[in-house]
This record gives C-alpha cells, sequence and structure tokens, in this order.
C-alpha cells in the first residue's frame, strides 16, 4: 500500500519491502526483504528482522552524519500506536455483559478491523522510509543503510554504542532552536528566502490541518460505532450494511488524507532541519568571517583562520546546492503524492457512496413491500 | 413478541348483553353509549346494514377486498418546510371513505352522529361470529377523512409571559364540523388540557389515548427570553412537529375523534384556559403512569386471567418499551456524534482553505481549495443527515415510548375496574351476609334497607362486571389498533428515513464526482 509517497520501488538495483510483521504485545517485528542486484550486498535477495527501534536508530544516524547535512533525511517512522484500539478492547471486554452476543461480536470485529488497520498503517510508514532511502542516490549508499538491511544478527548492541557516541545531542539540539535560527539569519539567497518563509507557514498551516483532520476522522468512527449498537438492538439488515460503509469511510479517509497531511508534515520539518543545518552552516561561515578579520587585525593565526572560512564557504556552499537540488525535488514529490492521494481518495469516496446508495436504495424497496401485518420485523 | 396469530379469540359477551348494556349506558350516561357504539358501528355498519342482518356479507368487495388507504399518517416534521398554499400535502391522516352500496340502506356513508346510535344497536349482535380476524378486519375499515396541520409557531406578548401559539388547522368533509376548512390558535397548555379531558373520561377507558408531547421549562425559557439562536428555533421547531403529531394521532383515533371535547378543542375560537397541567410537566406524563402501575402492582388479590393474552401482551409490552428506550439513548448519541462530526468539518474545511492559501503550486493550491469547499457541502450534508436522524427517528422512538406508557396505563385501568368490581362482589356478600343475620334479628325496617341495599348492590355488581368486560374489549381491539398503526408507522418513517439517506449519499456522489478533475489537474 503505498499510498502517501510516490512510487518509489522503482530502481531494480535495490528492491525493498516489509513483506509481513509480527505483532507481540507492545512490540512489533518487521520482516525486510531486499532484493537487489548491487554487488555491494552479500546476496541478492535476503530478509532480516527488524524492530522500530532499529529503525529509529538507522534515522538517527544519518542525521548525524555530517556529509548528509545538505540532504533531507527522510522523516522516522512513528512509533507503532496500538493504544487506541487497546483501550477500547479493554473497554468492550469490560462491558461485554451488558451487551447482547451478537453485539459483542459485532464491535469485536470492529476492534479487530482498526487493530488491523493501525498494523498497516505502521507497517506502510515503516517500509515508506527505506524504500525513501534505496531511491535516494546519496543515502542509498550509506553503509549503515547497508548493515540496517544486511546484518542478520539483533541490532540492539550496535544501537546502544551510537547512543554513547552521539548522545542524541545534535537532535535535540534542532528540535529546539531551529525556528528561532532560521528566522534570525539574514539570508543571501532568494531562493532560501523564500523557501524558508513558505515552509515554515505551510508547517504550520499542514500540522493545524492534521490535527483537524484526525477529529474528523474519528467522529466518522464515532458514528460507525453507533450504528453497530444501534444495528445490534433494531436487528435491521440496513443498519448493519450502514455500519460497514460508515466504518470503512472512516478508515479510508484515515489512510488517504490524514496520513497524507501527516506524513507530509513530517517531511516539511525534515525539510525545515535542512534549512536549518544550512542557516547553521551560515552562521559558521559568518562566524569564521568575523575570526578571520580578528585575526587579520592581531595578525595571528592568519592562515588557520583562512582556511577555517574557506572550509565554512567550502561546507555552506555545498549545503546550498545539495539543498537547492533537496528542496526542489521535494516540492515536486509533494506535489505528485497530493495529487494521487486526492484522486485515490476521491475515487475512494465516490465508489463507497454508490454501493452504499444500492444498498440503501435495496433496502428502502424491500421495506415498502413489508406488509402492515407487524412490527415485530424491527425486535427480536 | 409473539406474532398475532397466536391470540386466542376474547370470549365474546353473549348476544343480548350489547342491547342491555346500551339501554343501561343510555340510562346512566348518553355520552358513554355514543361514544363506545357509534366507534363500533362506523366500520361495520357501513357495510353490513342496519335492517338486514343477514346482509353481512352482501358487500364482500367493499368489505374485504378495498385495500388499506395508502398513506399512513406521514409527519412534517420539520425536515420540509411547511408551504402554507397546500397545508395539507404532507400531514394526512386516513383518506378513504367506505361508500357503502347497500341498496335498501341508509345513506350510510355519512358517518356519525347521536342520531345513528340507536339504529345500531343491533349490530354488536348481528356481528355474532365475530372472531378476532374480522375485529382486525373492521379495524383496517376505519376511515376518516380528517386532515389536521399544526403550523405557523408565533410568539405572543413580552417576557416570562410570552408564549407560543400554534395554528390548528382542520380540514374535513365530515357533517359534525360546522365547515369544511377552518383553523384556530392554540397554545402548548390547550394541548396539555385537552389530554387531561381525555384522559379522565370514564367512557375512554380503556382506549389508548395518546400522550402530548412534554414540557420543557429550559426550552421555553429560552425562547419566552427571546433568544433566536439555533437552538430555540430548533426546539420550536421540534415543538410544533411533536404537537402535530399528537393532534394526528387524536383525530385518527375512531373514538377520540367523536368526543367533544376534540371537537371543541379543533373548532371553538376562544377556548378556556387550561389550568391543572402542572402534573403534566417533564417528564411527568411517565411518572403518571408508573405510579398507577405501582398501585396495581401492591394489588393484594391477584386477578385469575382466563385467558393470557392480557398477561402476555402486557409483558410484551415493556419489553419493548426496553427496547425502544434503549434504541433512544442510541440514535441520540448517534445525533450528537454527527453533530460533532459536523463541527469538526467545518473547522477541518477552513484549515484546508488555508493549507490552499499557503501552497505554491497553483494547480495543487486550487485543489486543495476545491477540496475545502467539498468538505464545506459535506458538512451541511451532515447537518441534514443529524436533522433526519433526529427528527425522523429519535423523535418516532420518543413518541412511542410515550404511547407504549399509555398503553400500559390501559391495562391497568381494566385491572382497576376489575379490582372495583371484586370489591363490590365482597361488598355485596358482606350485605346478603348482614341481610341472613337481620332476618334471625326479625327487626323490619332494618331487612327492608338490606334489602335495598342489595339490590343496590347487585346492580353495582352487575355494572362493574360489565364494564370490566367493557374494557377488556376495548382495550384489546385498541391494542390491535395501535400495533397496526405502529407498524406502519415505523414503516412511513423508516422508509422516509432511508429516502433521506439516498439523496445524501447522491448529492455526495455528485460533490466527489465534481472534485475529482480538478485532483486530476494537479501538475
Amino acid at each position: 500500500m503505498r499510498s502517501v509517497s510516490v512510487d518509489l520501488n522503482n530502481d531494480a538495483s535495490l528492491l525493498i519491502d516489509i513483506p509481513d510483521a509480527l505483532c507481540e504485545r507492545d512490540k512489533v517485528k518487521f520482516t525486510v526483504h531486499t532484493k537487489t542486484t548491487l554487488s555491494t550486498f552479500q546476496k541478492p535477495e535476503f530478509s532480516v528482522p527488524r524492530q522500530h527501534e532499529d529503525f529509529i536508530w538507522l534515522h538517527d544516524t544519518l542525521v548525524e552524519t555530517e556529509d548528509y547535512a545538505g540532504l533531507i533525511i527522510p522523516p522516522a517512522p512513528p512509533k507503532p500506536d496500538f493504544e487506541s484500539p487497546r483501550e477500547k478492547m479493554h473497554k468492550l471486554g469490560e462491558g461485554e455483559a451488558t451487551m447482547t452476543k451478537e453485539e459483542y461480536a459485532k464491535m469485536k470485529q470492529e476492534l479487530e478491523a482498526e487493530y488491523l488497520a493501525v498494523f498497516k498503517k505502521t507497517v506502510q510508514v515503516h517500509e515508506i522510509f527505506l524504500q525513501r532511502l534505496s531511491s535516494h542516490p546519496m543515502l542509498s549508499k550509506d553503509r549503515n543503510f547497508q548493515i540496517f538491511l544486511e546484518y542478520d544478527q539483533d541490532l540492539s548492541v550496535r544501537r546502544k554504542n551510537a547512543k554513547e557516541m552521539f548522545g542524541g545531542f545534535f537532535k535535540n539540539m534542532v528540535k529546539s532552536a531551529d525556528e528561532v535560527l532560521i528566522s534570525g539569519i539574514k539570508e543571501v539567497d532568494d531562493f532560501f528566502e523564500q523557501e524558508k518563509t513558505f515552509l515554515l507557514d505551510y508547517y504550520s498551516k499542514i500540522k493545524d490541518s492534521t490535527a483537524k483532520a484526525e477529529k474528523m476522522t474519528r467522529s466518522h468512527k464515532n458514528i460507525a460505532d453507533d450504528y453497530i449498537h444501534i444495528s445490534a438492538t433494531l436487528n435491521s439488515i440496513s443498519a448493519d450494511d450502514s455500519t460497514k460503509v460508515e466504518g470503512r469511510v472512516a478508515s479510508d479517509q484515515e489512510l488517504k488524507l490524514t496520513e497524507l497531511l501527516r506524513y507530509y508534515m513530517r517531511d516539511i520539518q525534515a525539510a525545515k532541519d535542512l534549512l536549518y543545518r544550512r542557516a547553521r552552516a551560515l552562521a559558521d561561515y559568518e562566524n569564521s568571517n568575523k575570526a578571520l578579520d580578528k585575526a587579520r587585525l592581531k595578525s595571528k593565526d592568519i592562515p588557520q583562520a583562512e582556511e577555517h572560512q574557506q572550509q565554512c564557504l567550502h561546507k555552506f556552499d555545498k549545503l546550498s546546492e545539495s539543498g537547492k537540488r533537496e528542496l526542489t525535488g521535494f516540492k515536486g514529490r509533494r506535489v505528485v503524492a497530493f495529487r494521487k492521494n486526492l484522486i485515490e481518495m476521491a475515487e475512494l469516496e465516490i465508489k463507497h457512496a454508490k454501493v452504499s446508495n444500492i444498498m440503501t436504495g435495496s433496502h428502502a424497496e424491500r421495506y415498502s413491500y413489508f406488509g402492515t401485518w407487524s412490527g415485530d420485523i424491527y425486535f427480536n | 413478541m409473539a406474532a398475532s396469530s397466536d391470540r386466542n379469540p376474547p370470549p365474546f359477551p353473549s348476544s343480548e348483553e350489547p342491547e342491555a348494556g346500551l339501554s343501561d349506558m343510555a340510562d346512566g350516561d348518553s355520552d358513554e353509549g355514543e361514544d363506545i357504539f357509534v366507534n363500533n358501528s362506523n366500520p361495520v355498519a357501513v357495510s353490513r346494514g342496519v335492517s338486514q342482518p343477514d346482509g353481512v356479507n352482501e358487500e364482500p368487495p367493499d368489505l374485504f377486498s378495498e385495500e388499506e388507504a395508502s398513506n399512513p399518517i406521514t409527519k412534517s416534521n420539520g425536515v420540509h418546510s411547511d408551504d402554507d398554499n397546500d397545508l395539507f400535502a404532507e400531514a394526512h391522516v386516513e383518506l378513504s371513505t367506505d361508500k357503502s352500496g347497500n341498496s335498501s340502506g341508509k345513506d350510510l356513508s355519512s358517518v356519525s352522529g347521536p342520531r345513528t346510535t340507536s339504529s345500531f344497536n343491533q349490530s354488536p349482535a348481528s356481528m355474532q361470529p365475530t372472531s378476532l380476524e374480522q375485529l382486525e378486519e373492521e379495524e383496517a375499515k376505519d376511515s376518516f377523512d380528517v386532515d389536521v396541520a399544526v403550523t405557523n409557531p408565533e410568539k405572543v406578548g413580552d417576557g416570562m409571559n410570552a408564549y407560543m401559539a400554534y395554528k390548528v388547522s382542520t380540514r374535513s368533509s365530515l357533517p359534525m364540523f360546522r365547515s369544511k376548512t377552518f383553523s384556530v390558535r392554540r397554545r402548548f397548555s390547550d394541548f396539555l388540557g385537552l389530554y387531561e379531558k381525555l384522559s379522565v373520561k370514564q367512557s375512554l377507558h380503556g382506549c389508548i389515548v395518546p400522550p402530548p408531547p412534554e414540557k420543557s421549562v429550559v426550552g421555553m425559557t429560552k425562547v419566552k427570553v427571546g433568544m433566536d439562536d439555533p437552538s430555540s428555533v430548533e426546539f420550536v421547531e421540534r415543538r410544533r412537529a411533536a404537537l402535530e403529531r399528537y393532534i394526528q394521532r387524536v383525530v385518527s383515533h375512531p373514538s377520540l375523534l367523536q368526543d367533544p371535547d376534540v371537537r371543541e378543542f379543533l373548532e371553538r375560537d376562544d377556548l378556556p384556559r387550561a389550568v391543572n397541567t402542572q402534573a403534566l410537566s417533564g417528564a411527568g406524563f411517565l411518572k403518571m403512569i408508573n405510579k398507577a402501575s405501582d398501585a396495581v402492582n401492591k394489588m393484594t388479590i391477584k386477578m385469575n386471567e382466563s385467558d393470557t393474552w392480557f398477561e402476555d401482551k402486557f409483558q410484551e409490552v415493556e419489553n419493548e418499551e426496553q427496547q425502544l428506550r434503549k434504541l433512544h439513548a442510541l440514535v441520540d448519541s448517534l445525533v450528537n456524534h454527527r453533530k460533532e462530526l459536523c463541527g469538526n468539518t467545518a473547522v477541518f474545511a477552513k484549515s484546508m482553505a488555508m493549507l490552499g492559501n499557503s501552497e505554491d503550486n497553483t494547480a495543487l493550491s486550487r485543489a486543495l481549495s476545491q477540496l475545502a469547499e467539498v468538505e464545506d457541502k459535506m458538512e451541511q450534508l451532515h447537518q441534514e443527515q443529524a436533522a433526519s436522524d433526529f427528527f425522523i427517528f429519535a423523535e418516532l422512538l420518543a413518541d412511542y415510548i410515550r404511547l407504549l406508557g399509555a398503553v400500559r396505563g390501559c391495562f391497568d385501568q381494566r385491572m382497576r375496574a376489575w379490582q372495583r368490581w371484586q370489591e363490590a362482589q365482597s361488598t355485596l356478600q358482606k350485605k346478603r351476609e348482614a341481610e341472613a343475620k337481620l332476618l334471625w334479628a326479625n327487626k323490619p325496617e332494618k331487612l327492608q334497607q338490606a334489602k335495598e341495599e342489595i339490590t343496590e348492590w347487585e346492580a353495582r355488581v352487575t355494572q362493574y362486571e360489565r364494564d370490566f368486560d367493557r374494557i377488556g374489549m376495548t382495550v384489546r381491539k385498541e391494542v390491535l389498533r395501535f400495533e397496526k398503526e405502529k407498524a406502519k408507522d415505523f414503516k412511513s418513517q423508516i422508509i422516509k428515513y432511508l429516502e433521506a439517506m439516498l439523496q445524501s449519499q447522491q448529492r455526495l456522489i455528485k460533490f466527489w464526482e465534481a472534485f475529482l478533475p480538478e485532483a486530476k489537474a494537479i501538475a
């Protein structure tokens, strides 16, 4: 279900997917399956089990890598969250005594569907993360990425080492200071000036939309649940089917629209991170200029200062160049993804509405033929 | 619920009884006799003919093949706006009138009126093989030409003494009314007053008198104070619709339609204000019923039912009331969630519009704005669906919960009638014992008195027994009629609900189909 981003798994030289996953209590174990023609790998096809924490490790190491400072690092997949269906399952268990057998069975079915939907969603999100990496010219060659795909042992040892090494320092800094820094720096390049303005504004809007979309789909779910209870009490066919349709509409909208918004919210954050890194490089460059001036004044350590300045400039230029490339690519990617998702969402809405329309129509017809002999059909 | 075929026919009173009963009634209270037997005679005599007891099957096509009127009670309940020009487009009670083809009979299609009572006193007797099926078919022949609508709520007065006046319009070709179309202005307490009057009438005991909508202090206070917000508007509309259904149910009831109080309510320009409506405030109606039930339950002498029909039916009614309450709570929850969805969708639409504005790709920006508009339209759809949920579904359930309470009330009335009879019997017994004692004591004046008392109580016992039987019959008939009406009502409302859903779905399809090319146009 590559619904959120564009078709990523195009390059036959490195194909990745997550064909299945296991859910054990809190932990989800993904099976990462790779098919490759590249000689850098030991085998042409292989699978490894991975946990969510392994994905996070991979993401963090990429972020911390200097060389990738000019790239948009694909956002890390969010932690699998079974809180909502789990809580509902719990409540259902408590309320079992008050429901009819039928109602209970239906609620259970709905919950299992919800569980499954969350499950599918988390698999998809983890899969897309890997596919973004594999389709990126630079990131796909990353050594840690390769280890992630290939290493058939448990990665937890490596993960611990990495934590000790980086301590999450860089990550934390980015999270807290980026807004200030990005808006504070005087921009020399029109392109980046525009991008900055756009991304900051867009981010806040898309964050807002994501939250509202989530609320909306939650309301849809509530209505679906209501219909289950009603149909159980009413024991009437039309209410039954509309349950399924309402429920399905809710979960489809969830997958399409909300996920789209949520994903791009995170992606834009990643783009903002890039801007931040570049802004920091610019700050470093400006500082190095000041240092060089100072050194010239004092006539001390001039060559070091000059070299340092050159390095900073070089780094900044490199970042700017790759940043521009990345951001332009990102724009295109975003537009295409939105297009694809909006089309699919509209088509699904139409399809489901047509189906439920037919069903409602046939029920209305059937009801109009029922004789006036009894209202007993409604109550069993 | 048991199917109707399980019921045993009631032990039918012997043939001479109705006559005697009628003359008794005529002596005591002519109103009663008129009410009961005119009701009976309407459907029966129209085709069976008065002077021809053997003419029972003379017009089989008329009696048995004529189809039930097509329009059940449809409610114009706020979902469609009232069109003053055709007030009755949507409010209909039973339409067809039986036309008797009796050549020698009187013009029986002009129904009712006191003068017809005496001529029909043969009819119950001639109804000899009246099985339950025939009773049912008679019910099917109930046909009235009365349309009532409640419209134009208008605020009268100011401040806390203000009230809403509603226009009650009647259209009828029945001769008992002074004209064919007329209207009056009534306020809520008038409707309550009507119920009050009807519910205490002895003659209507055993009848299911439709209960009025409930009072609401909060709702009315807001209206009085003059708030024009949507919830006040909704409150007034809800009340208007409920009052309309109430009065429609009243006039579609054969006995009630004949009642002078009902006629007065519909016709009289200036109705004296009803004052005793406190008992009917808030949940007062059901409280009243429940209190009565409790009194009955506390009866020490348990009734020995010769046939289990009454017990079974009562149980059914109680179960059904439970189910409906549960369902009503669920539908309430549905309405609330849908209203929430409305709010969330509106908010989301705005957010989408903002996002569309931020978007720098023109085509995508336009598509997002379009999406925002679609979501706006969805919000409207949800709003309408919520109204449909409420006015069609939830109110239907609420009405029937109250109606089932009224049905329970009838059963209680029958029990009380039985109680009265039993008590009279035991009093009679005591009197007889007293007489016996006096015989031995040889006191002639006291003996005479005792004999007189015995005669009095014998008459009472007979009277109460007849009352009891009569109420039993009425209850049976009423319950049958009620079940028919209920089935029709539910069917028509559910169809209405489904149709509203259908329309809403079709519009949904249109909206998304219009959006699709916009999404495809993104480049």
